[in-house]
C-alpha cells in the first residue's frame, strides 16, 4: 500500500478526514478519468462484490454514477428504491439495514432524506458504507468529485478563494465542500440571503456575504447550489425573480470574480433559478459537464478503496 | 442655483437636528434652502426676490408623519392620495410614509410605482409608502423585499396587523437585513387583541365591552426583541401605548439593539375615559389605555425612549365609525391634528419645543433613512411656518381629509400651521381670517 492510504472502513463524511485521505482518493481517481475515456473501461477489481444502491430519497445521477462505477469495476450492482418499498410498509432504517446485511454486501451506497440517518444504518451492517447525502449534513463524493474537477482545471486546491452560493442552509453538498476545501488549504466564502445561511457558518470556517458583488470578489470557483422549488415562493425567499436579481450567476455579477473564475453547480440546475442559461453553457468557464464526469471516477476511487479485499485497508477504523 | 428666489424674514428658526433656535431668516433658491442667517437684507439680495414676513412665527422643518393610512388604491371614497396629501400640507406635514394595507396592498412592485406616480400627480406632500412584509399582508410568506426596497419601499410591515407567526417574523427581519431594510411592526399579539375592543379594566367591564389585556403590546414587543437580538434587523415598533413595552423598548436600546418606535397623539392626549359613552371616535387600535400608561408615553417621549411621534392617521368615512361600538373600524384621522396635539407636550412643560419638534421631523426621517426633516443649507426646502400663540378649538367638519373621524373636536388648541412649503413650493397657506 501506499504511505498515505485510506485507513477508514465507510466515507460517511469529508469531515474528520485529513488531506492525505483526501489527496489519495483524487489521485486515485485521476487514474480512472483517463480510463473512462478509453473504449475499453472496464476492470476486474470488484469481481464477486456486491454493490447495493440504496437509495431513500430520489435520485437519478447520484445513482446512476455509482452503478457506472461499480460496473466499470467488475462488481455486480442492485440498485434498491427503497422510498417506494420498504419504507411505505412501514419497516424501520434499521430492519432495513439488517435485511440488506444479510445478503452479505460488500458495499452499501446509501442516501437518505434525514441528516445522520446513513452512520446509524452504517453502525449496524459489517460492510462499507459510503453516505450519497444524507439531509443536509453531508455528500463526501460530491464534495471529492468537485476537489478533482478544480484540481485537474487549475493545478492544485490549496491557496484558491472559493465562492459557495446559494441555499447553504438546505445543503449537504456545500457542508462536505466547506470541510473539503478548508482541509486543503482553500479559502471559503458563502454568499447568501440570511435566511439560507445556518446559524454560526462562519465557525465552519467560511467568509460570509450576503451580496454576490462583494462575495465573488477575486474568487477563483464560483459554486452555485440548487435552490429547491418549494423554497422559493416566499417561505425562505420571496420569488425566483427576486432570487435570480439578487443571487441568480449571470455575467454581470460574475465580472467581480476573476476573469478565468470557473463555474460549478452540483445538478440539478434550476435555469434563471439560481444560474442563467448562458454562463451555465459557457464551455470556457463552466465545469459543470466536467463535474459528472469526475463523479464516476471519484466514486471508482471510493469503491477500490473501501471494496477490495486489501488487509492493508484495515477495518480498525469505523 | 436657479430658479424661484424667496427671503422667509425674520421668523424664529428651530432646527432640531442642528440645535438652532434663533430668529433669522431663511432663502430659498429654486427647491433648496439656500442660506440661513439673520438681518439679511432684501435690498442686498436684488429685485428678484420674493420677501415672506415671517416675525413672530415659528419656522420649522416640514414635518415628517411615518404612519400614514391613505386609502388608495382601494377605498378613494373614504381618502384619497389628494386628499390626504390636501390634509397633510393643512398640518404642516411635508414627507409622509403610508401603510401598505390598500387594495391591492403594496406588496408587489408595480403598486409602488402606482403610487409614486399618483404623488407626482398630486405633488403635494412627498409620499413614500411602506411595502407589505408579507404577501397579500397574510403573515406567511415572504414579499419581494429586494426589489421592493429597490423601487422605492422605505420600510416593511403588515400594516395595521401584527406579524404573528414567530417563524415568520424572523425570516421577515433575516430577510430584510439582507438588504438592510427596516421592519415595522404592530405591536400586539393577534390571539389577545382579538379578544376585544378596548382595554380591559374597569372602564371596558362597566361598559360591558370586551377587554384586550394591555399586555398583549408588550408580549409582541418583547417577543420582537428577542428576534432582533437573533437577527441584527432594524426594527420599529408602532404606536406604542404602554409603559411595559416602553421599558422593554428602553432596555433593549440600552443593549444597543437597533430598535426604534413611536406613538401616536391619542396615546398621549387621551386616556381610556375618552370612550365616554360607547363614542366609535375613540375606538383605536391599539385601544387608549389607562391614565398610568398616557403618563409612561409622555415620560417616554420626553426622555427619547420614543423616538418619533407620528399621526397613525386611519381615516374612516360615517359608515365604519357610527355603528355599535363593537362593530365600528378601529382609527381615527390625525394629519391636521398631528402639531396642535404634539405642541401640548410642551404647553404642558414636559418637553422644550425643539425636543417635541425633533420627533416630528428629522428623528422619523433618520429611522426611514431620508434626508429631510432638517434646516440647512442644500437641504431641500420643506418646512412649516406656524404661529405658536394662536389659540382655537379643534374643528373636525373642517379637516381637509374625506373623513372626519377625530375624538378631537372641540378641544382647545395652541399653534396653528400657517404656511407648508415643499421643495421651495407654497402647498398651504392658511386663508386670512
Amino acid at each position: 500500500m501506499q504511505p498515505h492510504a485510506y485507513r477508514h472502513r465507510h466515507l460517511l463524511g469529508i469531515e474528520g478526514l485529513t488531506p492525505e485521505d483526501i489527496s489519495h482518493v483524487l489521485d486515485l481517481a485521476d487514474t480512472y478519468v483517463e480510463m473512462n475515456r478509453q473504449a475499453e473501461k472496464k476492470k476486474s477489481l470488484l469481481r464477486g462484490r456486491t454493490l447495493i444502491n440504496c437509495f431513500f430519497e430520489n435520485s437519478t445521477r447520484t445513482r446512476t454514477s455509482f452503478e457506472v462505477a461499480g460496473k466499470r469495476l467488475g462488481a455486480d450492482v442492485i440498485n434498491m428504491a427503497v422510498a417506494v418499498s420498504s419504507m411505505r410498509k412501514g419497516e424501520t432504517l434499521i430492519d432495513t439495514a439488517m435485511t440488506l446485511n444479510a445478503m452479505h454486501p460488500d458495499v452499501l451506497v446509501v442516501r437518505h432524506p434525514e441528516s445522520g440517518a446513513v452512520q446509524l444504518l452504517s453502525e449496524k451492517v459489517d460492510c462499507a458504507v459510503i453516505n450519497a447525502g444524507d439531509g443536509s449534513h453531508e455528500h463526501p463524493t460530491q464534495a471529492l468529485l468537485d476537489a478533482l474537477t478544480i484540481r485537474r482545471r487549475k493545478g492544485k486546491l490549496g491557496g484558491l478563494t472559493v465562492a459557495i452560493c446559494g441555499d447553504v442552509l438546505h445543503s449537504r453538498v456545500a457542508r462536505s465542500n466547506i470541510w473539503l476545501l478548508n482541509a486543503m488549504g482553500a479559502r471559503v466564502r458563502v454568499v447568501a440571503p440570511r435566511t439560507l445561511l445556518p446559524t454560526a457558518v462562519e465557525h465552519l470556517g467560511v467568509e460570509v456575504f450576503h451580496d454576490m458583488a462583494e462575495g465573488l470578489a477575486d474568487v477563483d470557483i464560483v459554486m452555485m447550489l440548487r435552490l429547491q422549488q418549494e423554497r422559493m415562493h416566499g417561505s425562505f425567499v420571496p420569488s425566483t425573480r427576486e432570487y435570480f436579481h439578487f443571487f441568480g450567476l449571470d455575467y454581470d455579477k460574475l465580472k467581480a470574480a476573476k476573469p478565468d473564475a470557473l463555474i460549478m453547480h452540483p445538478g440539478p440546475m434550476n435555469r434563471g433559478v439560481e444560474i442563467g442559461s448562458e454562463v451555465a453553457d459557457d464551455i470556457d468557464r463552466s465545469l459543470i459537464r466536467q463535474q459528472v464526469e469526475m463523479g464516476v471516477a471519484v466514486r471508482m476511487a471510493c469503491l477500490e478503496l473501501l471494496a477490495r479485499d486489501d488487509p492493508g485497508n484495515g477495518l480498525a477504523l469505523k | 442655483m436657479s430658479g424661484l428666489r424667496r427671503l422667509f424674514r425674520g421668523a424664529r428658526l428651530i432646527d432640531p437636528d442642528s440645535g438652532l433656535d434663533r430668529v433669522g431668516d431663511i432663502i430659498v433658491v429654486g427647491e433648496r434652502i439656500a442660506a440661513i442667517g439673520h438681518d439679511i437684507h432684501a435690498e442686498d439680495l436684488g429685485a428678484d426676490i420674493e420677501v415672506v414676513e415671517c416675525s413672530g412665527l415659528c419656522l420649522a422643518p416640514g414635518l415628517v408623519d411615518m404612519r400614514v393610512q391613505l386609502r388608495e388604491p382601494g377605498a378613494e371614497h373614504i381618502e384619497s392620495i389628494e386628499s390626504g396629501s390636501q390634509a397633510a400640507a393643512a398640518g404642516g406635514v411635508t414627507t409622509m410614509a403610508a401603510l401598505p394595507n390598500t387594495e391591492p396592498p403594496v406588496d408587489d412592485v408595480s403598486v409602488v410605482e402606482f403610487l409614486a406616480r399618483r404623488a407626482r400627480e398630486v405633488r403635494l406632500t412627498k409620499i413614500h409608502t411602506y411595502a407589505a412584509a408579507t404577501k397579500g399582508l397574510k403573515g406567511k410568506e415572504l414579499t419581494e423585499i429586494g426589489l421592493l426596497a429597490a423601487n422605492g419601499a422605505v420600510g416593511f410591515t403588515d400594516g395595521v396587523k401584527a406579524i404573528a407567526d414567530a417563524l415568520v417574523m424572523r425570516r421577515v427581519l433575516s430577510y430584510a437585513r439582507t438588504f438592510d431594510q427596516l421592519v415595522v411592526q404592530h405591536p400586539e399579539e393577534p390571539s389577545l387583541g382579538s379578544a376585544g375592543e378596548v382595554t380591559e379594566g374597569e372602564i371596558a367591564t362597566r361598559l360591558g365591552l370586551a377587554g384586550i389585556t394591555p399586555a398583549a403590546e408588550v408580549i409582541m414587543v418583547e417577543r420582537d426583541l428577542r428576534l432582533v437580538a437573533v437577527t441584527g434587523a432594524r426594527y420599529h415598533a408602532a404606536h406604542v401605548s404602554t409603559a411595559a413595552a416602553i421599558e422593554a423598548i428602553r432596555r433593549a436600546k440600552t443593549q444597543g439593539l437597533p430598535v426604534t418606535c413611536d406613538t401616536a397623539p391619542p396615546y398621549f392626549a387621551l386616556n381610556e375615559t375618552a370612550i365616554g359613552d360607547y363614542r366609535t371616535f375613540a375606538k383605536l387600535s391599539p385601544p387608549l389605555r389607562c391614565e398610568h400608561d398616557r403618563q409612561a408615553v409622555v415620560a417616554a417621549l420626553a426622555d427619547g425612549t420614543i423616538d418619533a411621534i407620528a399621526s397613525d392617521h386611519a381615516p374612516w368615512d360615517q359608515d365604519s365609525k357610527r355603528l355599535p361600538f363593537s362593530s365600528a373600524s378601529y382609527g381615527i384621522v390625525g394629519l391636521e391634528t398631528l402639531l396642535p396635539l404634539s405642541l401640548e407636550l410642551c404647553h404642558n412643560r414636559h418637553m422644550s419645543l425643539i425636543d417635541v419638534l425633533r420627533r416630528l421631523t428629522v428623528a422619523p426621517a433618520r429611522i426611514l433613512g431620508l434626508g429631510v426633516g432638517r434646516l440647512a443649507a442644500g437641504a431641500p426646502a420643506d418646512f412649516v411656518v406656524f404661529d405658536p400663540r394662536a389659540k382655537y378649538r379643534i374643528d373636525t367638519d373642517r379637516l381637509r381629509s374625506k373623513s372626519k373621524n377625530a375624538p378631537f373636536d372641540g378641544r382647545p388648541a395652541q399653534g396653528r400651521v400657517e404656511l407648508t412649503v415643499v421643495d421651495g413650493r407654497t402647498i398651504f397657506e392658511r386663508a386670512a381670517a
